[in-house]
């Protein structure tokens, strides 16, 4: 059987289609990865607005009174004051400190817990939760993924779109907060996060009401700016805002330390997988870290393209985790794995992009941050 | 979809216009439309040779890299250096503004498509 075969739709697949999505094969769900056109989807994100279907993300949900204990021991970061109706990102951590997956946990309830992983992890993720669970009285991990849609909504003006479907006070949701609403009629999680870097809503709904409030955003929000944007434009956006994504910038190899994600470790909270690993890395440093660069020579650095410290140099020391042409700036950026040593912003190195070897830099991780709007080295 | 009838065609969406000696060399609208917004063009030197069915240089867009492949073998003896600093041309003229390069060489015997040919692998590509 070909990937092609046996591909799965999202409940928004009619959408796409008439809305003139190019559908590829992602996670095993066919998805748009552009409508139009990538620079343009990119740009209503970041200007106005763009509208996303990630319903290929898993959700994954954990619940008992363990629930609490089995999720604070998984996650390298601290979940003790995550009150119910707010998010944390954080890692699904291996006992070697690095990434089985990166996600969001949302707390439902005192003793439910919400997982939004990638689809691409997803069932890596639950086989490794439920062996967790194994043994663990009151504890029960459910993938609900295919119960839910999941649409984004993520744009300056997304918060106005949002609240003239919906009866609920957006503003008195803050970021990496959530309740539950109606939007255009529908129950819907109301989440106010993203993976864009701009603000905006993530939107679960049940399937079958997905369609009526993806419609029903496109209609709204057409005037204001809003247009469908497929995964390219999620890649470029998140990328730009420093975002990690499982598979490029973190993996089974790599460590929350290693990727600039040290905020989301917290070896103070107790033990927890990972723990020991990651803590003999905080005291003796890492080798190697994640770091943003900019091309000096003409060319476009993309994953897993070779850096080298010297133009001559016979062993590479590093390789691009993601690398394109930025829309906003209009200019070819990436990020990519130094020894730790060379990681200095104005620090210059080599990737060697098929036959040439062209220059690179340093410069600040994020490139984009919507109160700066600026690439700044 | 526009397919100009004065131009041949490659099945890997080249076209190419015989002027004289020389072989004036692009990629077709299909083309274009598949890669996206080329933000990013790396042509061959003028005075290089090219052999048919190789890399002479790449177009990238903003998520991916194409081969820009020579549809014949010879010398190339200009490119379109306003592509240097206006990549897009590719997009917004890609039978016209858009060229690539100049090739001295011919596509005799080299199976190249007419309009009709080409319209024809279009229809059968997409279906």
């Amino acid at each position: 059987m070909t990937e092609s075969d046996s591909l799965q739709k999202t409940p928004l697949y009619d959408e796409h289609l008439a809305a003139g999505g190019r559908m590829v094969p992602f996670a095993g769900y066919s998805l748009p990865v552009q409508y139009t056109s990538l620079a343009e989807e990119h740009t209503a994100v970041r200007t106005k607005a763009g509208l996303f279907d990630v319903s290929h993300m898993g959700e994954v949900f954990i619940t008992g009174p363990q629930a609490f204990d089995f999720v604070q021991n998984l996650s390298c970061n601290d979940h003790s004051k995550l009150a119910i109706g707010r998010a944390q990102y954080t890692g699904l951590m291996y006992p070697q400190g690095t990434f089985v997956d990166d996600m969001l946990v949302h707390r439902m309830a005192e003793d439910e817990f919400l997982l939004v992983v990638n689809a691409a992890n997803r069932h890596k993720d639950v086989a490794y939760l439920q062996g967790l669970a194994k043994g663990i009285d009151g504890v029960v991990v459910e993938d609900r993924s295919e119960q839910w849609a999941q649409m984004a909504v993520q744009g300056p003006e997304a918060p106005g779109i949002v609240q003239a479907l919906t009866e609920t006070d957006l503003g008195a949701i803050r970021y990496y907060r959530f309740v539950w609403g109606q939007v255009a009629g529908r129950r819907a999680l109301i989440a106010r996060t993203g993976y864009t870097g701009e603000d905006g809503f993530e939107l679960y709904t049940a399937p079958e009401d997905a369609p009526t409030v993806w419609r029903a955003l496109l209609e709204e929000g057409g005037p204001k700016g809003l247009i469908p944007a497929g995964l390219g434009a999620r890649d470029t956006l998140r990328f730009e805002a420093g975002m990690c994504l499982y598979g490029q910038e973190i993996d089974a190899e790599t460590t929350p330390l290693e990727a600039g994600l040290g905020w989301i470790v917290k070896l103070a909270k107790g033990d927890f997988i990972g723990r020991d690993a990651l803590q003999s890395q905080a005291e003796n440093g890492t080798e190697r870290r994640l770091v943003g660069f900019e091309m000096l020579d003409r060319g476009i650095a993309r994953h897993d393209h070779k850096i080298f410290l010297g133009e001559t140099d016979q062993n590479p020391v590093g390789s691009v985790t993601t690398g394109t042409q930025s829309p906003t700036f209009g200019k070819a950026l990436g990020m990519a794995y130094l020894p730790t040593d060379h990681t200095d912003i104005g620090s210059e190195f080599f990737v060697q992009i098929r036959n040439r070897r062209l220059r690179a830099r340093v410069i600040k991780l994020p490139f984009y941050s919507r109160e700066k709007k600026s690439v700044s080295a | 979809m526009s397919i100009p009838r004065d131009l041949q065609y490659t099945k890997s969406h080249e076209w190419v216009r015989v002027e004289g000696d020389s072989v004036v060399i692009g990629i077709t609208h299909y083309a274009q439309d598949q890669l996206g917004e080329v933000v990013f063009v790396e042509l061959p030197a003028v005075g290089d040779t090219v052999e048919t069915g190789e890399e002479m240089g790449t177009l990238e867009s903003v998520k991916a890299v194409s081969e820009m492949l020579a549809p014949l073998s010879g010398e190339v003896t200009e490119v379109n250096e306003a592509l240097e600093d206006n990549p897009n041309l590719i997009n917004q003229s890609p039978f016209g503004d858009g060229w690539l390069v100049k090739i001295t060489g011919s596509v005799e015997g080299l199976g190249m498509m007419d309009a009709s040919g080409y319209a024809a692998l279009l229809e059968a590509e997409q279906h």
